[in-house]
């Protein structure tokens, strides 16, 4: 019984469990499946530029040509919305861009945990990202950063409505950056469970089990559709942070 | 109406900002292809633009089926 209601619980797969348990003072920092499959991802990761940048052939393998074409992808994502002053910030997007992808991919694995469907994994990288932006808007341009919040060429009326706006809208990106890729990595894999869940139920309804093969190609579709939004959401993040890291540099456009 | 009934017609009910999302994504794809047939050249340096917009529009989308999700676990 235990077994059929977790089928039927399309949450269960986001339970964290601990693993070996730590206790730092109260503070509970115990090593959990979470930390397990982002250390997985941070490997996966590393032994794909290691092993892809150790050879340096002039004619890439299949290795080298995949951490080739991550790198060529990802360098001209950033140089398009960014311009090349925001190169500098590439190493960064490359490594939120990487993490974000490989662990959407893991997730999508048979009895894998996703780190990116746990709000305060894609919050914390939204919050690193909006801070960086504002840490170096400052840095970089002192009080003149807060030009991003007054569009230039705009009647002062107006502005008294637009400036408040512009600073709602800046705050909630953070929300916005966290919660779309929380929330559809979420979506993806409860709407996977509920068509497996459908299969079973028919499988167990006697005349039922004919149609059990609807679910099915339901859930292949899905799952086609999820490779693509696993993909789709990495890029999207990417790019949302090379804008976002583009209005540190040039405030006021 | 008791609280579960009430909750779940709740969660119903903010389905519908998914679905006015997926109309807003349908206008930004469609009005991105029906321009890049117009001018092919032009597509690939608007295709960022359109999956930002896709984004932006598809964000608000994912805040409704969020608050639905809430709504419904609750």
């Amino acid at each position: 019984m235990a077994a059929q209601e977790q089928v039927l619980d399309p949450v269960h797969q986001f339970s964290i469990n601990r693993i070996i348990h730590i206790d730092l003072n109260g503070i509970d920092a115990s090593f959990t499946n979470a930390s397990l499959y982002m250390i997985i991802v941070i490997a996966l990761i590393s032994l794909l530029m290691i092993a892809g940048t150790s050879g340096r052939a002039l004619v890439p393998g299949r290795i080298q040509s995949l951490a080739e074409m991550a790198y060529e992808f990802t360098a001209n994502m950033v140089r398009t919305t960014a311009g090349t002053a925001g190169m500098r910030f590439f190493p960064f997007i490359f490594s939120i861009f990487m993490f974000v992808l490989v662990s959407n991919l893991l997730g999508l694995l048979p009895y894998t945990f996703t780190v990116t469907s746990q709000i305060v994994v894609t919050f914390g990288l939204a919050a690193t990202v909006m801070l960086l932006v504002i840490l170096f808007g400052f840095y970089k341009h002192g009080v003149h950063f807060l030009k991003l919040f007054v569009p230039s060429g705009v009647p002062l009326p107006i502005l008294i409505i637009l400036v408040p706006i512009e600073i709602i809208s800046f705050v909630s990106r953070v929300i916005s950056l966290s919660v779309r890729l929380f929330a559809n990595m979420l979506a993806g894999h409860i709407t996977l469970q509920v068509f497996g869940f459908f299969m079973l139920a028919l499988l167990g309804g006697g005349v039922w089990a004919l149609l059990a093969p609807l679910p099915l190609l339901a859930a292949i579709a899905m799952f086609a559709l999820e490779l693509l939004v696993a993909c789709l959401q990495a890029y999207v993040f990417a790019v949302l942070t090379s804008v976002y890291l583009n209005d540190a540099l040039h405030p006021g456009h | 109406m008791d609280y579960t009934a009430a909750k779940y017609i709740g969660a119903g009910i903010a389905m519908i900002g998914s679905g006015a999302a997926a109309i807003g994504v349908g206008l930004i794809f469609g009005n991105f292809v029906s321009g890049a047939l117009r001018n092919p050249s032009a597509a690939q340096g608007q295709f960022t633009n359109a999956i930002i917009g896709a984004a932006l529009a598809e964000g608000l989308g994912i805040f409704a089926f969020l608050i639905a999700i809430l709504l419904y676990l609750k």
